[in-house]
């Protein structure tokens, strides 16, 4: 899928302060982020880092205390929550109580005052979209989880929105579930075309699901870019620890270079590209997944040995002591077969996947 | 597990005895000796004879004349329809003015909250009969309101307002004596009311009057209703407001019953008029109680 590139959402320096003086907190700090047109974005980040801050204040319900947002190239901040072409999926629905199935969904129509028949036109479309057309006379507290999931997307779809918000939509579904729902909220979001704006804390569900992704610690982005760009070259040692399993091992700079070579703690001597501006003698943090690390059949001189051997069915994951420090390999299965807890194996850090990280 | 369970709802029962007391010293016992006297013989001097008789019942309805014949009269229906509109317009008017004080109070921060939550109450601290003489100052021939009327020229130095003994002077003071009865059940259902509901309202598209009308008046009906009840019922049968500030011209169901055993010394028959009351008020209590189980099967 060919992403056009009009600017849905321009964040620019935003940062955002509950309260004031001593209790104040600062949820967003200078965020800057650039959302496209029919993209699937998702901010993630551990709890209280401020991605709910963020969705509430494109969805409007938060002041801002610095900073502006664009929707379409329009300043939103004036404009107040329900003049914003932005509908927002809860985190825990917030499906309107008194009303049943189909008039939840219609509400936003009405709203607008379109005419009867569109809205039941098109109340029954967002309905059926997401599966749920048997259930239009339902009250939403008879519903489960999984179906009022459904109609709160189907509420904020049947308007039409330029852009979706989503608040860990997912977050109270049960595994199974929420694997499946995965799924279908990708499909429908290539289908409707909508621009989503997905908030979750869960790693996983994003690097499945997004076209792009912000990572958010303590208020300030990390990093932005696609699945593969967050997964294989994180910017700095929180998001390759907060993405996946990561190794981060000290080193020291033995040569710069595009054939740089790094003295690790491990005891190994690896080669990888070191940038210039390093000199011989600097600590270096080097970065590669545990599922990168391969296993040397010729015995070296650095034996690390096997603390922890756990069975996944198609690999292992092996916790290793090198030299006193500690090593995580995930290995193909038919690989490491013969191994125990106790065993010495020999291994080897692939120069195209190790990086340095050093902040 | 269920002997634990027949232990606990056995200690209900003990602990709730105190309020069992209460509620059969204090509402049954009078309700039963009221429903008792209202099927007897008046005495002329008051009190009953002991012998069973339905005049009390039957003169709601029937006069007997001259001939001793019955015949038919609408007065005390009249003076039952006329408290009733009241309480009614009384009822009205309390919500018309509750809701939006309720609804203010509540968005207020929560030390704001407190401060006009007990503003609302203070006119409980004093007497009802003290607070209802204050309203002869402010209604009254040369009071308060002609006054500063008067003041700005709208009427002359020697016109009246008349706002003295009529219909709207009765209206005022009881709106006035009751209206906290109203707002303090609302306010209640607002703070209930989940504020990701108005969010989500807002968020689709709606305008501050579509929220009123669409989120939070449906979801805090349970305390709407709660509160008109709570004004209807007492004004329905109060006397201090229509005696002072209506001067007992129009007679309502409240005076009309003190009157039967204060000065025409017929308990049977200011009993029997309680009772028609109270059968009224049960109706109406019934009634919501039904709508409100409705309002939670959709909660
Ligand atoms: N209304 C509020 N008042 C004060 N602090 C808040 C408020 N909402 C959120 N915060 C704080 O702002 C930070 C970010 O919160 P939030 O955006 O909800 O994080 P996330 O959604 O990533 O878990 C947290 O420290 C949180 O405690
Ligand atoms: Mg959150």
């Amino acid at each position: 899928m060919k992403i056009s590139k009009t600017n849905a959402i321009e964040v620019q320096n935003v940062t955002k302060i509950y309260g004031s003086g001593e209790s104040s907190v600062k949820a967003l700090d200078n965020a800057n982020l650039i959302i496209y047109d029919n993209e699937f974005f998702t901010l993630l980040g551990p709890s209280g880092c401020g991605k709910t801050t963020l969705l509430r204040l494109i969805a409007g319900f938060e002041d801002i205390t610095n900073g502006r947002i664009n929707l379409f190239n329009e300043e939103l901040i004036s404009l107040p929550p329900n003049k914003r072409p932005v509908n927002t999926v809860f985190q825990q629905y917030a499906l309107f109580p008194h009303l049943n199935v189909f008039e939840n969904v219609a509400f936003g129509l009405r709203r607008l005052d379109k005419n009867n028949d569109f809205v039941i036109k098109r109340s029954n479309e967002v309905l059926e979209l997401v599966q749920m057309q048997d259930y239009a006379l339902r009250r939403p507290n008879q519903l489960s989880g999984g179906q009022q999931q459904r109609i709160a997307l189907a509420r904020a779809l049947a308007p039409e929105p330029k852009v979706l918000l989503l608040d860990e939509p997912l977050s109270a579904l049960d595994l199974k579930l929420r694997q499946a729902m995965r799924v279908e909220l990708k499909t429908l979001q290539k289908e409707t075309g909508i621009t989503f704006v997905f908030v979750t804390h869960d790693q996983e569900e994003a690097l499945t699901m997004s076209d792009r992704i912000a990572v958010i610690n303590q208020g300030s982005i990390q990093q932005i870019g696609n699945p593969e760009e967050i997964y294989e070259k994180p910017s700095n040692q929180f998001v390759a620890n907060f993405i996946g399993e990561a190794n981060l091992i000290l080193g020291k700079c033995e040569k710069t270079g595009i054939n740089g070579i790094c003295k690790l703690q491990t005891g190994h001597k690896i080669s990888i590209n070191i940038p210039d501006k390093f000199n011989k003698d600097d600590n270096l943090t080097i970065f590669i997944r545990p599922e990168r690390i391969k296993i040397n059949k010729s015995k070296g001189s650095s034996l690390s040995q096997i603390q922890e051997f756990t069975y996944l069915g198609n690999a292992a994951h092996i916790e290793l002591l090198s030299n006193g420090v500690s090593v995580n390999a995930t290995l193909p299965i038919d690989k490491v077969k013969n191994f125990k807890k106790g065993d010495k194996i020999e291994i080897e850090f692939p120069k195209s996947f190790a990086q340095i990280i050093n902040t | 597990m269920n002997i634990q369970g027949e232990n606990k709802s056995r200690n209900n029962l003990i602990g709730l005895l105190p309020l069992w007391i209460v509620m059969g010293v204090f509402m049954i016992g009078p309700l039963i000796v009221m429903a008792f006297v209202s099927i007897m013989e008046s005495n002329s001097y008051g009190g009953i004879h002991l012998k069973f008789d339905l005049s009390g019942y039957r003169q709601i309805l029937f006069d007997t004349n001259l001939f001793d014949e019955m015949e038919f009269n609408p007065a005390y229906l009249i003076i039952i329809g006329r408290s009733f509109l009241l309480a009614v317009a009384a009822t009205i008017i309390s919500l018309i003015i509750g809701f939006p004080v309720a609804y203010y109070i509540s968005r207020q921060k929560d030390s704001v909250k407190n401060i006009l939550i007990f503003l609302v109450t203070i006119p409980f601290w004093t007497n009802l009969l003290i607070r209802t003489f204050a309203w002869i100052i402010i209604l009254g021939k040369d009071g308060v309101i002609e006054n500063s009327f008067g003041f700005i020229g709208i009427i002359g130095d020697d016109d009246s307002l008349n706002l003295m003994y009529t219909n709207t002077a009765i209206l005022i003071g009881l709106v006035y004596s009751y209206i906290p009865l109203m707002v303090l059940p609302i306010y209640s259902s607002m703070e209930k009311l989940d504020v990701r509901l108005i969010e989500a309202a807002s968020d689709l598209y709606s305008t501050r009057i579509n929220l009123i009308f669409k989120i939070i008046l449906p979801l805090t009906l349970p305390g709407i209703i709660g509160g008109s009840i709570l004004v209807f019922v007492p004004c329905l049968g109060a006397f201090i407001a229509p005696d002072l500030l209506g001067g007992g011209k129009k007679l309502l169901l409240g005076s009309l019953i003190q009157f039967q055993f204060a000065y025409a010394r017929n308990w049977p028959f200011g009993a029997a008029i309680a009772m028609v009351l109270l059968a009224l008020i049960v109706t109406i209590l019934y009634l919501n109680a039904r709508i409100n189980r409705r309002h939670e099967q959709n909660a």
